[in-house]
């Protein structure tokens, strides 16, 4: 577990954040400027707030009150930069264990040959990173944190540098250490990444915390929908895998009905994300659409924006979804609060981008 | 052979404390830096005359640290080669420390911020990243500053005088020729040679960095 409460007063800009980032992947978002990379700088020791306190795993990194600021190299957390930042006259190999030597002898994590191993990155031991492609460097970078065997890991925006394909050989990775339990806190300006990782999230605006939860209560409250751009809001659902129709289709089971999707991961829970504006809602059974999906469940909250449209939340089950529609929608079907409505949603528009492992 | 002794000695014994200045004036923030910076560039701005008339004062047998060296450690640097290998450090000095820092300011300091994220202090950021990254920059600072030694004349002179075989550099050799009349064979002779050596020692300096550069920027 990390706790952050810090203050700095930068003059025309000042960060004063408290959050805590329980077990698994926490996500730091927020647009530029928002104070993500000072709150993650703080914490790996990279940079001095005037007042706050910091502790990881319950060991107090940071705090003002008790003086206590300890460097960065008795923090010990795997910081993964934006850029690779490989030392260019070492080879892959020595990047790699550069940090393992300075590791305190009790320390814990995986080893050498398991982090290659699942990072793919053996065939490039004796290079020089000069000679990597981007995803290699960025693999190299998250490797060489990993092995400095660090209470937690830090990432500010390692997907950030790299294209689609690139990003596709990153991600399952993260999700694979956010399976292994290391924590994690992920600087993200990217809903879909966040959607795809993180277990908490932490809502940044002008250096302050806006919201903080469950990444599903975060994403499918209506209120902070606009915050993550109107056309990428969206809210996770859980789903389980139900097996493959003749068609090739796949079926998924959800708390408000079958979801037929193109594609999926082999895996039997799945996280599956459904962007607000895929979503049309009806107050009757629909009939003769082509699209496939129908949620049912209960509006549970409308919030309008001042643009004539509505973000609406559809609860389903205990998750819910958010659908984003016009106000004219909203008062000629009479939707409000309480009423059951079934969610359409079209299965093209359900992309393996939107599925993740859980 | 008594100047590349001179030279050699004064470029070696001054590195250690050219790079830790190069890396304070390039990296620390602390006040009064400038003084520092001034001192290190006195000699590059004053007439050579004054740098060694001042060497004679604060390093002579009666200077006033001199004074204390000859007394209780039995070590004079006047008039002894080891006082003309103290000139050619301290005039070649500056030449060292903007080179070095030159290339200490080129290396980013997100390198050096990650190296202390995985556990190194920052000693031993110093000699695994910054060192290894500044190398062609401190070769090219000795290089120089190998030259300017090997061609100091002023502060040699005023410092340690002119005696053949004892503190006779090279420029004073050929500066001695060329006083008398008929040996200016002799002193042709000398130039020659002053001229190989510079000329070696930059072929030797571009072929060394350029090594370390490859080897740094790895293909």
């Amino acid at each position: 577990m990390l706790e952050v409460s810090l203050r700095h007063d930068f003059g025309s800009f000042s960060v004063d954040v408290d959050f805590t980032a329980p077990k698994g992947v926490t996500a730091l978002f927020g647009a530029s400027g928002a104070g993500k990379t000072t709150v993650v700088n703080a914490v790996a020791g990279l940079f001095r707030p005037a007042q706050g306190r910091i502790t990881a795993e319950g060991v107090t990194l940071f705090d003002t009150d008790k003086h206590i600021n300890l460097p960065p190299r008795k923090r010990r957390v795997g910081y993964v930069f934006q850029e690779p930042r490989l030392f260019p006259h070492m080879s892959v190999r020595s990047n790699l264990l550069y940090g393992a030597r300075f590791a305190p002898r009790d320390a814990t994590g995986p080893d050498f040959d398991a982090v290659i191993g699942m990072l793919g990155i053996g065939a490039l031991l004796d290079r020089r990173p000069g000679a990597l492609s981007g995803g290699e460097k960025s693999r190299v970078s998250l490797g060489r944190a990993l092995l400095s065997k660090p209470r937690m890991l830090l990432m500010d925006e390692p997907l950030a540098a790299l294209d689609a394909p690139r990003r596709e050989e990153i991600l399952p990775f993260l999700e694979s250490l956010r399976d292994a339990g290391m924590p994690v806190l992920l600087v993200s300006h990217s809903i879909a990444e966040v959607a795809r990782l993180a277990s908490t999230v932490v809502l940044l605006s002008k250096g302050r915390v806006i919201a903080s939860g469950p990444t599903g209560e975060i994403l499918s409250d209506p209120a902070l929908a606009p915050r993550f751009g109107a056309g990428e809001a969206g809210a996770i659902i859980t789903a389980h895998t139900a097996g493959r129709d003749a068609d090739g289709l796949i079926r998924l089971e959800t708390a408000g009905g079958p979801v037929w999707v193109t594609d999926a991961p082999e895996a039997a829970h799945l996280r599956l994300r459904i962007q607000a504006s895929d979503v049309i809602l009806s107050r009757e059974a629909p009939a003769g659409l082509s699209a496939l999906n129908v949620l049912t469940g209960t509006i549970r909250r409308i919030e309008e924006e001042a643009d004539g449209r509505a973000f609406v939340q559809i609860a389903i089950g205990d998750e819910a979804i958010l659908s984003r529609v016009t106000l004219r929608s909203v008062r000629a079907l009479g939707l409000a609060p309480g009423v059951a409505c079934h969610a359409i949603v079209k299965s093209v528009a359900v992309s393996r981008d939107d599925l993740a492992e859980i | 052979m008594l100047s590349l002794k001179v030279s050699t000695i004064a470029v070696g014994a001054s590195l250690p404390l050219g790079v830790w200045v190069a890396a304070l004036l390039a990296r620390s923030n602390m006040p009064g830096l400038w003084i520092v910076n001034a001192i290190v560039h006195l000699p590059l701005i004053l007439p050579p005359v004054v740098t060694g008339y001042a060497l004679l004062l604060t390093f002579g047998r009666r200077g006033f640290i001199g004074q204390y060296l000859d007394q209780y450690l039995g070590f004079t640097f006047a008039f002894q080669w080891t006082g003309a290998a103290l000139a050619a450090a301290v005039m070649s000095f500056p030449l060292m420390v903007r080179a070095i820092r030159l290339a200490i300011e080129a290396v980013d300091p997100k390198l050096e911020h990650a190296a202390s994220t995985l556990g190194a202090s920052r000693i031993e950021v110093f000699f695994t990243v910054t060192l290894p990254l500044i190398l062609p920059g401190v070769i090219a600072g000795m290089i120089l500053a190998f030259a300017k030694a090997m061609g100091e004349f002023g502060a040699t002179i005023t410092f340690v005088s002119n005696i053949p075989g004892r503190t006779q550099t090279l420029p004073s050799a050929i500066y001695s020729f060329l006083q008398v009349p008929g040996a200016e064979l002799q002193a042709a002779r000398l130039a020659g040679i002053s001229v190989v050596v510079a000329v070696g020692a930059l072929v030797i300096s571009e072929f060394v960095a350029r090594r370390v550069a490859k080897r740094i920027g790895g293909a």
